[in-house]
């Protein structure tokens, strides 16, 4: 498994909820047909109010136009993450959009664990607050070996909590291998 | 040191003689409930991941209500529901409750207690965050994804971070004016959103002893809202008259020990409250109805896991009877059961359904409805710059179909309140 993520940051505020992660209205496609699927990246984060959209200017597009895969590759967020909904749809979307990784202050427990339960995205944990000083479209590095993240950008570095217990099933892609590979799944 | 309800529940489900805050451990889960939104991508994650061996690990033990997407021409919806039926006659389900079938119930999180699956002492997961509202039982009950509710779906089993406990006392005797949402409503405004998050919300006091199973109900539902894993309240006689009801008598009750470790306690004196609205766009967004009052609506709801219940449309009939709506006021029973107390229970020899119908009000069949939005033909949902009250559970930006519209969260007595003079009213004025 590849211990370091690379790519642009797209930033938003606290309480980013399972709604505005991906609107209720749009959780009726079939996560198994590849064209439907991909209507998940298409309207992932699509419910953020267009002036929380992309901080700190916002009214940043986070897909442009009918593409279903974002040019970002992290999400920077607050306190909070992932409120709401236990739609499993909301991590679901932000892979499907091309995000390996979101890194917030804190997280709700259901994003958090379909998150990892799931294998879709690392849901990192910052020390600090990042989502005011990194700036969307910042290039950004994870190294979860070394457990910081560095804004490539303007050369500044921050802290990651670890992952804890949790890791195990990160570096399995979830739970169904960490429970394979753990043997409790034959 | 002792154990907190919660605890007792986890270590007896996880055959462990005592479980202790922050630890991981593994569950055996006694039912998993899912509906037609997460259900069918759950059944999928389920086929995948078990293959030719994907076997449900009890039959009895898994309960499906299709609530969410009911009555819509959306055709993504619709087969939605399909996948659940073929689902259940593949498999012979004894706990499928079909759409257009007499076993059709409507919203889950209702369905489950008046349909006898809340058990004292048991442990329930749910794919649906809402789930925790079955913990008014005195049992532990939660939230959790399709990979997830997929792994239970297969082995009964699923691993659980053991929450910190807070404890929240509501002292004396609730005033007429205040309802179960009122205070839940005031304890998101003091700890916020993410207030609880990964911890057990434990109520008692009083005010709590002395509520209808439902209104304990409205309490447990928005834990949630807060971040907390599970609402919980201990079982006693008003649990247990609900259950012999339904002929359910063998349980084990369970209580927080005297020396139990809470991370934090709360205490209200109810008698000192007042009733309160959540306003745009946040749940603890909390300020009086005094406050607002005046505010003008488009729209008023009342309707959902959280405010459909009878005891609801009792509060809500109370105000109405005998008078007239001045904004569209939707109704939307929450379960096919409250549907039929509508017509037998009445105020001043009307019935309910009656008194709503006198009033100007629109009335819907049993779902989810305008709760969550939907699709763009759901009954109630919010279009434009709405402004809408409801007695639902969360106002986030568009959680009710229009990013553009506002949403404030009440007690049905101020939804009703509010409807009869089209703007933002305290309950008072009538009760």
């Amino acid at each position: 498994m590849n211990k370091i993520i690379t790519g642009k940051a797209y930033v938003l505020g606290d309480n980013i909820d399972t709604d505005q992660i991906i609107p209720a209205e749009h959780l009726v496609y079939s996560t198994s047909v590849l064209e439907e699927l991909r209507n998940y990246g298409k309207f992932a984060l699509s419910g953020v109010p267009p002036e929380k959209a992309g901080l700190p200017e916002g009214s940043v597009p986070f897909i442009i136009g009918e593409n279903y895969e974002s040019e970002y590759t992290v999400i920077i967020g607050g306190t909070n993450f992932g409120c709401g909904s236990s739609r499993e749809h909301a991590p679901l979307a932000l892979k499907v959009a091309g995000i390996q990784a979101v890194v917030a202050e804190s997280y709700a427990r259901i994003f958090y664990r379909n998150s990892v339960d799931g294998g879709f995205v690392i849901p990192f944990e910052s020390a600090t607050k990042l989502n005011d000083v990194i700036k969307t479209g910042d290039v950004v590095e994870i190294d979860y070996e070394k457990n910081v993240i560095k804004n490539i950008t303007d050369g500044n570095e921050y802290v990651l909590k670890t992952l804890g217990n949790v890791f195990e099933i990160v570096k399995s892609g979830g739970l169904f291998e960490f429970a394979r590979q753990s043997g409790m799944l034959v | 040191m002792g154990m907190t309800i919660t605890e007792k529940i986890l270590a007896k489900s996880a055959k462990m003689e005592k479980v202790v805050p922050g630890e991981n451990i593994w569950l055996d889960v006694d039912v998993l409930m899912t509906h037609d939104v997460c259900g069918p991508p759950t059944i999928e994650i389920w086929k995948k991941e078990f293959g030719e061996k994907a076997k449900i690990w009890d039959k009895n033990k898994l309960v499906i209500f299709p609530d969410h997407y009911i009555f819509t021409e959306n055709v993504h919806a619709n087969r939605n529901v399909k996948i659940l039926r073929q689902f259940a006659s593949d498999y012979q389900l004894p706990n499928y409750y079909d759409v257009g079938t007499d076993r059709y119930k409507g919203v889950c999180h209702i369905a489950l207690a008046e349909e006898g699956y809340n058990v004292p002492g048991t442990v329930l997961f749910g794919t649906d965050s809402h789930t925790c509202t079955s913990g008014a039982f005195g049992m532990f009950s939660t939230g959790v994804g399709n990979t997830d509710a997929a792994f239970i779906l297969g082995t009964g089993k699923i691993w659980e971070k053991v929450p910190e406990s807070l404890k929240f006392t509501f002292n004396g005797k609730m005033p007429e004016y205040l309802t179960a949402k009122d205070l839940i409503l005031q304890i998101l405004g003091d700890i916020g959103t993410d207030g609880a998050t990964y911890c057990a919300m434990e109520f008692d006091g009083e005010a709590i002893n002395s509520m209808s199973m439902y209104e304990r109900m409205t309490l447990t539902n928005m834990a949630i809202e807060t971040g907390a894993i599970n609402g919980i309240i201990a079982t006693d006689d008003v649990v247990k008259e609900y259950l012999t009801e339904r002929g359910i008598t063998n349980y084990e009750v369970f209580k927080s020990d005297a020396d139990a470790n809470y991370l934090k306690k709360f205490e209200y004196d109810v008698a000192k409250l007042e009733p309160v609205v959540a306003k745009p766009h946040s749940p603890d967004n909390r300020d009086s109805v005094k406050n607002v009052e005046g505010t003008k609506l488009t729209k008023c709801y009342i309707g959902s896991c959280t405010g459909g219940k009878i005891t609801d449309f009792e509060f809500a009939a109370k105000i109405l009877s005998g008078k007239k709506v001045k904004v569209p006021t939707f109704i939307v029973p929450g379960s096919t059961t409250v549907d039929k107390q509508l017509d037998e229970r009445t105020i001043g020899g009307i019935s309910l359904r009656d008194i709503f119908i006198n009033a100007g009000c629109d009335l819907a069949q049993p779902s989810c409805a305008a709760c969550l939005g939907g699709p763009s033909d759901t009954f109630g949902r919010s279009s434009d710059g709405d402004v809408v009250i409801s007695t639902t559970n969360r106002n986030f930006p568009g959680r009710m179909g229009s990013k553009k519209s506002g949403v404030y969260l009440a007690s049905p007595l101020t939804v009703a309140t509010s409807a009869v003079n089209g703007v933002i009213t305290d309950p008072r004025e009538f009760v």
